[in-house]
């Protein structure tokens, strides 16, 4: 309710600021020629008057909880010490008396009186911050509208009012990179306070004991195991996706008709707008004992969550990423080359394999190491379906995990944000942070010099 | 002379059969290469259609649920509670909301089991059931559905009405076929009266199947499995999207504006540039550990709320609607800004009042896409704790709730394997339901707009 009201203050500020510049203005126009055309005064003026309104109101949500706490301080007696249950059960009471809710049973002398303090003082703080911030507003309004005048450059203030929320909007994206990188190197530089960094790159041993719930370093954090998991489903789910994959492209853009094209393209690229839980739970519920059954066919044993269910499956999700970016840069390929080809009698698939593939090679190279960030960085389809046995075996049929699923248990676990087992999350995730980053880096770089050769 | 006419005319023979030898060999590589081609199609295509074919022939099922109409006799023997509190005038809301308290709780101590195996003895079946077979007959939930109809209106004790009682899960099971019938009753789920019961009650028509409609309207429950459903995971993903929405669309928009129209080119652009690049690319999963370091564990936002949750999503968003917007604005003729300038308008106004305008459809559909994207992501809502058990629909976008990735995360994860196999579908089919419906629009609202502009 309060908020409601306090929204229509600045709605209501902003519209009078508003319709003052534009009337200002207007007047204004009778004397001289306007620079700038009655809208932007009233945009201009309405700047002035919500901003310290807003600004206020921002104060105010940030201290008002601390100011209150510190009001309460004062208000309890002496003999609950801060600190104890008993204390925050009676600054609960005091709030709930404050807000009208009441407690349950009779509320003792003192309690009533402080709470109808408390809610005076609350008043109080909101009345102040808003009447500050609407006596601020109205003079920044009456201020700046004596100011105005024809050849004041009202279009520019706003115009460079919008830029600079723009530019805002697109540091938004810088920061985000920040945040990660630095939170992930703090957490991780935490985590090597425990576990020297040796250890954890080289070891090969991987058991943090999940269940001790001490701080210390108890148990081993060799990554290679991991780092062998992710590597093998990678490449299993690279085996089924680039073959399928690239020959899927070539067909398409070689082959088919167009009508067909259009019909089959978006078809198979429904396969990369699926959710990663439901090709996990696919993997889990279906490929999975498929695979075991096959396995029982031929003699093999397979174990139904292995590195092989899910790579299998992670290489269907990737099959549209390599096929539709395979399809961008083979119909990059200068047709001159094709036909040139074609025109010297070479058939249509020795086109294909001795001149447009190798034409189209750098790219193609730059869209696998794409598919392999995206593989390296898969979690849901892992989870579900690889088995979470961090053992260093070369085995595909076996259970397995990899940085993602370590990095997910070790996070849902009940252990305490500051031990080891925790804090190893963000090692590993530094640690596929840096690898998916080089990986795409360099995808970025072959791809654009390809660009630059045939642009 | 003959010799050498002879010895020409054999080697243009050997040469004719040589190439037409060759010929054949290239025209088979030929084939075979196409066939490959197109085996790989149907290969993706099969992939496509096994993957759906599966997920709609387990899921459907589920959505079809075992009811047992039943004459309840709400027993004023069993339920022994006083009139219903009524907040007297001067009464402060914490006093009346004890005295409430204490009635729901006098309410809730009722052994409401007794009324339903009252009712399942009573059903007409024909068969000896003990007391704790016909519960097992029954969902767990189905003793809150009566005490809710008694607690909104206490004038029912007394009466006998018909109620719709749902069947509890190893009841559906039974009914559906799923359990072997084979199987000892050492090795049975439910006992030998329980599903004769059931099987005579199919046949009198009393048990019937009916659409689940709580699938949608009832939350998660684990006490209750054949009554769980999807309410509280659905308005938690509603929650993050609406604030994806508010948030990712216009600084994503925002962003790609200044960096494709105003931003000068220099270093600190491409820095701009190569990093939201690599931001798409990054893994989503460290978002997630981003949120859990900063969100949590430095600003110490709620865990499990859709709030934190929606933030981490639209960092996780941001670069995808910013380079589907910026090559949106790419597309517009470079004529139009010209002619835009050219008339004395300033570059804000070119861009508000005639680019902006014509790209709309663009970063329309670039948003929705975003937004669905969004709507399936789950590694990220792990690490911020969503992936806690909340049995209530979060009214707030601060309370704690699941969403609907977590949620089909959470079933597959449950005990009761043979129930809640098919019911982890239901919700797959739910949630790929929506992003099918997202999709669409954004596919309608382009061709809509596209034919206007």
């Amino acid at each position: 309710m309060t908020s409601l009201l306090i929204a229509a203050l600045v709605l209501a500020l902003m519209a009078v600021a508003y319709q003052q510049g534009v009337s200002r203005s207007k007047a204004l126009a009778g004397v001289g020629r306007l620079h700038s055309r009655p809208q932007y005064h009233g945009a201009l003026l309405a700047l002035w008057a919500t901003l310290p309104l807003l600004l206020i109101l921002f104060l105010w949500l940030v201290t008002s909880g601390t100011l209150q706490d510190w009001y309460i301080a004062g208000q309890i007696p002496a003999e609950i010490a801060p600190g104890t249950s008993e204390y925050a059960g009676a600054a609960a009471r005091l709030r709930n008396i404050a807000s009208g809710f009441g407690v349950a049973g009779e509320a003792q002398a003192w309690e009533t009186a402080a709470g109808v303090n408390l809610a005076r003082f609350n008043t109080t703080l909101l009345m102040a911050a808003v009447g500050l911030g609407a006596i601020l507003g109205v003079a920044a309004l009456v201020l700046m509208r004596g100011r105005l005048s024809a050849r004041m450059r009202a279009r520019n203030h706003v115009e460079a009012a919008i830029k600079a929320l723009l530019i805002f909007c697109s540091v938004v994206a810088i920061l985000t990179t920040l945040g990660i990188v630095v939170s992930l190197v703090a957490e991780t530089l935490r985590f090597f306070t425990f576990v020297s960094p040796v250890d954890f790159f080289f070891g090969t041993v991987w058991n943090p004991g999940y269940s001790t719930t001490s701080n210390d370093a108890s148990g081993s954090y060799g990554m290679l195991p991991l780092l062998l998991g992710t590597v093998m489903i990678s490449v299993i789910a690279m085996a089924v996706a680039l073959p399928v994959g690239l020959m899927s492209a070539i067909w398409l853009t070689q082959y088919a008709n167009p009508r067909l094209r259009n019909v089959i393209k978006p078809v198979i690229e429904v396969l990369a707008g699926i959710p990663t839980i439901v090709y996990g739970f696919f993997a889990l519920v279906t490929v999975g004992p498929a695979l075991s059954g096959l396995g029982d066919l031929v003699g093999l044993r397979v174990n139904a969550t292995s590195a092989l269910t899910a790579g299998i499956v992670m290489g269907i999700m990737i099959i549209p990423f390599i096929s539709s970016l395979s399809d961008d840069i083979i119909r990059q390929v200068p047709r001159a080359m094709r036909d040139g080809s074609l025109g010297l009698g070479a058939t249509k698939s020795e086109t294909i394999r001795m001149v447009i593939v190798p034409a189209a090679l750098p790219g193609i190279v730059g869209a696998i190491l794409l598919a392999v960030s995206r593989a390296i960085g898969e979690t849901m389809i892992v989870v579900l379906a690889a088995g979470n046995a961090p053992i260093l075996r070369f085995n595909p049929a076996e259970p397995t995990s990899t940085f993602t699923v370590t990095i997910v248990t070790a996070l849902t676990g009940d252990a305490d944000f500051a031990s080891p087992q925790s804090l190893v999350a963000f090692a590993l995730g530094l640690t596929l942070f840096v690898i998916t980053l080089m990986l795409n880096i360099g995808a970025l770089a072959i791809v654009r010099k390809y660009r630059e050769q045939y642009e | 002379m003959t010799e050498i006419l002879e010895t020409e005319a054999a080697a243009n023979d050997r040469r004719r059969a040589q190439v037409r030898k060759s010929l054949a060999r290239r025209n088979g590589a030929e084939t075979r290469f196409k066939l490959l081609g197109l085996a790989s199609v149907l290969a993706a295509m099969a992939f496509v259609a096994v993957l759906f074919g599966n997920i709609l022939m387990k899921g459907v099922p589920a959505f079809w649920q075992y009811n047992l109409d039943a004459e309840v006799f709400f027993d004023p023997a069993v339920i022994n509670v006083p009139e219903r509190p009524v907040q007297q005038p001067g009464q402060s809301a914490a006093d009346f909301q004890a005295e409430m308290l204490a009635w729901q709780r006098r309410l809730a101590l009722v052994n409401w089991n007794r009324l339903i195996t009252a009712s399942v003895q009573g059903a007409g079946a024909g068969v000896e059931i003990d007391d704790r077979s016909a519960v097992s007959v029954i969902d767990s939930g189905a003793r809150f559905v009566l005490r809710d109809m008694v607690a909104a209106d206490p004038a029912l004790i007394g009466q006998t009405r018909t109620v719709r009682l749902l069947l509890s899960a190893d009841g559906d099971n039974w009914a559906k076929g799923k359990l072997s019938r084979d199987l000892p009753d050492s090795r049975q789920q439910l006992s030998r009266p329980a599903r004769d019961t059931i099987d005579a009650l199919i046949a009198s028509g009393a048990v019937h199947r009916s659409f689940a409609w709580h699938i949608f309207t009832n939350v998660d429950s684990r006490a209750s499995p054949a009554s769980a459903g999807l309410a509280g995971a659905f308005m938690g993903s509603f929650y993050m999207m609406l604030v994806v929405i508010l948030l990712a669309v216009p600084v994503g928009v925002a962003s790609a504006l200044y960096l494709e129209e105003f931003a000068p080119k220099n270093r600190i652009t491409d820095l701009i540039e190569v990093n939201i690049n690599n931001l798409a690319a990054v893994p989503s999963i460290v978002f997630g550990l981003l949120g859990a370091a900063v969100f949590i564990n430095i600003f110490h936002l709620p865990l499990s709320a859709p709030l934190v949750g929606g933030l981490v999503l639209t960092l996780m968003t941001l670069p995808t609607i910013i380079i589907a917007t910026r090559s949106a604005l790419r597309a517009v003729p470079p004529s139009l800004r010209q002619a835009a300038l050219g008339i004395g308008a300033s570059k804000m106004q070119m861009v508000f009042h005639h680019v902006l305008p014509v790209t709309f459809p663009g970063i329309l559909t670039a948003s929705i896409i975003g937004v669905a994207q969004a709507l399936g992501e789950t590694a990220p809502l792990l690490l911020i704790g969503m992936n806690a058990f909340v049995a209530n629909i979060p009214a707030t976008p601060l309370d704690q709730s699941a969403a609907l990735p977590v949620q089909v995360y959470l079933w597959q994860g449950n005990e009761n394997r043979n129930f809640f196999e098919e019911r982890t579908f239901a919700a797959i089919i739910v949630l790929l339901g929506l992003m099918i419906l997202l999709n669409a629009l954004a596919i309608w609202l382009r061709t809509r707009l596209e034919r206007k502009a």
